[in-house]
């Protein structure tokens, strides 16, 4: 009688728990559902410090070299210059496709976009390798984004 | 229902408690307090408080746990070859176990000491000893990385190791077997010991800001062996204490030939007055042969020098350097309080702990208070040099920590027990037993100015039944005793590696914020390094074949290789492009006589493989990546001896057919 009465309260204890738990389910990444859930979140400009990236109407040398090698280092390894997805994306057309910003934002805070973003998680769908945080500094994904766009026919 | 569940609770805990009393155990586990679960229990995903640096013995690595959870975070390679991750295995790393002897892969490591300034732990480095071919190894504390490794000549078993300085200004290293000097013809006979052995103990400087140590000079000393040592602190520093047995100078059967005489002696050393004969050129430039070894961050890789000199002071020529103290019955352990004022001798034949007065020993050196000398060392009239003894504190006292509230914890090897005692009154206070046959001990901070007592870690010698068996050979036993209150508390066993000795243990936010992440491929300076895939390449210099080769999730690149023939010998330089933290990737050759790389994000290493036969040989990937790790792989085309498939290479593009093989 005693086992059998413990038993009960045990599973009683156990329901009662059962409510804390229950509001931090954790998301698997890439589970979330690609609409926008949070009408704060401007899915145009992603989640990141980047709110407005200066862009000239021609290509600045510097920060083209900067982000050449940055590429070369970096980059290369998963994304070809072309359309053709190797591990990640092609490249050709990328900055058509989203804001300076949304890219800036997804180069430098690629887990927290990973996991929120609806597009980035449209596109890890798609290649289902999660991109690598490659500590890309400010600057560098800069360089990156003016890569891109001489990738992308601006002269 | 909060009540309710307490309520419940409250019943299992009464169920538990008549259930346990109705089993009436007899085995250990009463020695064990109810709430030790709670007191251990560190959620998922939670951090332990502290680290704990434990020895690994005859595996020649170090261990680091958490504490008090117990959990293995990391075997930190040191001294001995390791198949997790290529230490001792790829040609950046080969370098760090080289000696005067050549390459030794397997060593015995014994005691651990944390960098301390002003008597602190400071968390930057930990310095550890190689018992059986005689060096001191430095690991960083931010990579937890073997820094270096430095070789000690005139030495023999470096037991007294490596005991540092409060201001980390020296490593010691006291010979544990006396030998010949390394420059005099040591063919010998054995039992020629009391004319020609000497015992040696070498002072590492290291330097301030790198770490970067440097063999200052050695002190040569009576041949006797030196076991154990602590250094001075606050009114004792520039002083060194080292416990020394076999004062009969044995050669043979020491178990009974060493035991003979009642007391041995602890060595007082002043230091810094063997500084001033050093400053004053009383050193002898003594030409010996040892191996200092140096890893390098940024090139990711080891340098080995061999040096060729050394500097010694001859402590009978050079007079109050060295003083002998009596200790009762073949002293191990030697350990000075936090004040700097006692000075802990343990016999381990003996059923009483001496306790030494800084302040006695210094009255007595100025007056001269001998009883004679010892080999031209005088020696200090035991009752004046005694502060006190503890007397019945258990039979086989080993090493004593303390919690700097003015009380000592001494195991007990023989008894197999914890004891504690007040320093002041050398009262008994408390005592615990161990499972089984407890050596060391570790408070964390417990060998410094300020002691974080909140724990004791008890490291045994023998492990029996504490575990779920494994064959003959078991895992080792440690135990954790809660010390925060009057009377030591065993809350937790936890299974350690090889045979924990000494073993260090500090707050986690001196180490855990400082620790690397990954390393920056912007500074990644090795000679082989690739950044980014168009700069790999297959060169080849000979019959040698130097493969630069990147690895990203997932791929290598390039991963078709051909034009490798018998007979050469092929190097992978592999640089790792991630610049993420914890993601390795790892490189496997089918049939690599020389095991794998395990390549830390930013990181460049090498293997070295000679093919054995011709065909089609793989490589793939040993660390779960990605999504598609299983599919980073790629072949390599081993072709005859002087066969004229060229060199060719690529990634992502299938080559032109194998009848046309003159172009890439």
């Amino acid at each position: 009688m005693k086992k059998v009465l413990v038993m009960m309260l045990v599973v009683v204890t156990a329901y009662a728990c059962g409510n804390q738990n229950g509001g931090s389910t954790t998301k698997a990444p890439g589970s979330e559902a690609t609409t926008n859930d949070n009408p704060s979140y401007d899915p145009q400009r992603g989640e990141g410090k980047f709110t407005k990236v200066e862009v000239a109407a021609t290509i600045d040398a510097k920060l083209l070299e900067n982000g050449t090698k940055v590429y070369t280092v970096k980059c290369s390894a998963c994304h070809k210059l072309t359309g053709e997805k190797l591990v990640g994306p092609g490249w050709t057309g990328v900055t058509k496709r989203h804001t300076a910003e949304w890219i800036m934002n997804f180069v430098t805070n690629t887990d927290a976009m990973l996991n929120k973003d609806p597009k980035a998680q449209a596109l890890l769908e798609i290649c289902l390798v999660r991109m690598p945080n490659q500590n890309v500094s400010d600057d560098d994904a800069r360089g990156i984004y003016e890569f891109m766009r001489k990738n992308d026919g601006i002269k | 229902m909060r009540t309710y569940k307490f309520s419940a609770m409250a019943l299992i805990a009464v169920a538990l408690v008549i259930g346990f009393i109705a089993c009436k155990p007899k085995n250990a586990g009463n020695a064990v307090s109810a709430d030790a679960a709670s007191k251990v229990y560190v959620a998922p995903g939670k951090y332990d408080e502290f680290y704990n640096f434990v020895s690994g013995g005859f595996s020649g690595q170090m261990s680091v746990y958490g504490l008090p959870s117990g959990r293995l975070l990391k075997v930190v390679p040191i001294f001995s070859i390791n198949p997790e991750n290529g230490y001792g295995f790829s040609e950046e790393s080969k370098p760090m176990l080289n000696t005067s002897h050549g390459f030794i892969p397997w060593d015995d490591q014994h005691h651990l000491d944390l960098s301390q300034t002003n008597g602190e732990i400071d968390g930057r480095w930990i310095f550890a000893n190689a018992n059986n071919t005689p060096r001191v190894a430095r690991v960083d504390l931010s990579t937890f990385h073997t820094s270096e490794i430095i070789e000690l000549p005139n030495s023999a078993g470096n037991h007294s190791s490596p005991f540092i300085t409060e201001n980390t200004e020296y490593v010691v290293a006291g010979t544990r077997f006396s030998v010949p000097p390394d420059d005099v013809n040591g063919d010998v006979p054995i039992n020629t010991y009391k004319k020609n052995f000497k015992g040696t103990i070498s002072f590492i400087s290291v330097d301030k800001g790198s770490g970067k140590m440097d063999i200052a000079f050695q002190l040569q000393c009576p041949g006797v062996n030196f076991d154990l040592s602590h250094s001075g602190k606050e009114k004792s520093h520039g002083w060194f204490f080292f416990s020394c047995y076999n004062t009969e100078q044995a050669n043979t059967l020491l178990e009974v030939n060493a035991s003979q005489n009642d007391k041995d002696f602890i060595m007082a050393v002043n230091w810094k007055k063997a500084e001033e004969y050093l400053k004053a050129g009383k050193g002898r430039k003594q030409s010996v042969k040892y191996a200092h070894n140096v890893y390098d961050e940024k090139t990711h890789t080891a340098t080995s020098e061999i040096k060729t000199e050394v500097t010694v002071l001859d402590t009978k020529l050079l007079k109050d350097i060295c003083y002998f103290i009596p200790c009762p019955k073949s002293p191990h352990g030697c350990d000075v309080d936090p004040t700097g004022e006692y000075i802990v001798g343990s016999g381990k034949l003996a059923a009483l702990i001496p306790v030494f007065s800084f302040d006695k020993i210094q009255a007595a050196i100025a007056a001269k208070d001998y009883i004679g000398d010892y080999d031209g060392i005088p020696i200090i009239k035991y009752e004046s040099a005694l502060y006190g003894e503890v007397k019945k504190p258990g039979l086989g006292p080993l090493h004593t920590e303390f919690d700097g509230k003015g009380n000592a914890y001494t195991s007990f090897f023989v008894s197999s027990e914890v004891v504690k005692w007040n320093i002041k009154d050398l009262k008994v206070l408390d005592r615990a037993p161990t499972y089984y046959s407890v050596g060391h001990l570790c408070i964390p901070g417990g060998d410094t100015k300020k002691p974080n007592a909140k724990y004791l870690i008890a490291y045994n010698k023998i492990t029996k039944d504490r575990y779920l068996p494994t064959g003959p050979e078991l895992a080792q036993s440690a135990q954790l005793y809660d010390i925060s209150g009057d009377k030591m508390q065993l809350i937790l066993d936890f299974p350690t590696i090889g045979e924990p000795h000494y073993a260090q243990a500090v707050s986690a936010d001196l180490i855990k914020n400082n620790s690397v992440k990954f390393f920056k491929i912007d500074e990644n300076t090795n000679k082989y390094v690739s950044k980014g895939e168009s700069t790999t390449k297959v060169v080849r210099e000979g019959n040698k074949v130097h493969i630069y080769m990147t690895a990203i999730r997932s791929h290598f690149s390039p991963d078709n290789i051909e034009g490798v023939k018998l007979g050469d010998e092929v190097y992978f330089h592999i640089t790792n492009l991630e610049q993420d933290w914890d993601v390795p990737h790892g490189f496997a050759i089918k049939a690599a006589g020389n095991a794998e790389l395990l390549i830390m994000p930013g990181e460049t290493q090498t293997l070295k493989w000679t093919p054995d036969r011709v065909g089609i040989i793989p490589i793939y990937c040993t660390d779960f990546c990605s999504a598609l790790h299983q599919e980073m792989q790629g072949y390599v085309r081993v072709s005859q001896a002087g066969s004229n498939v060229p060199i060719s290479y690529s990634l992502g593009t299938n080559l032109p057919n194998a009848d046309s093989t003159t172009k890439k």
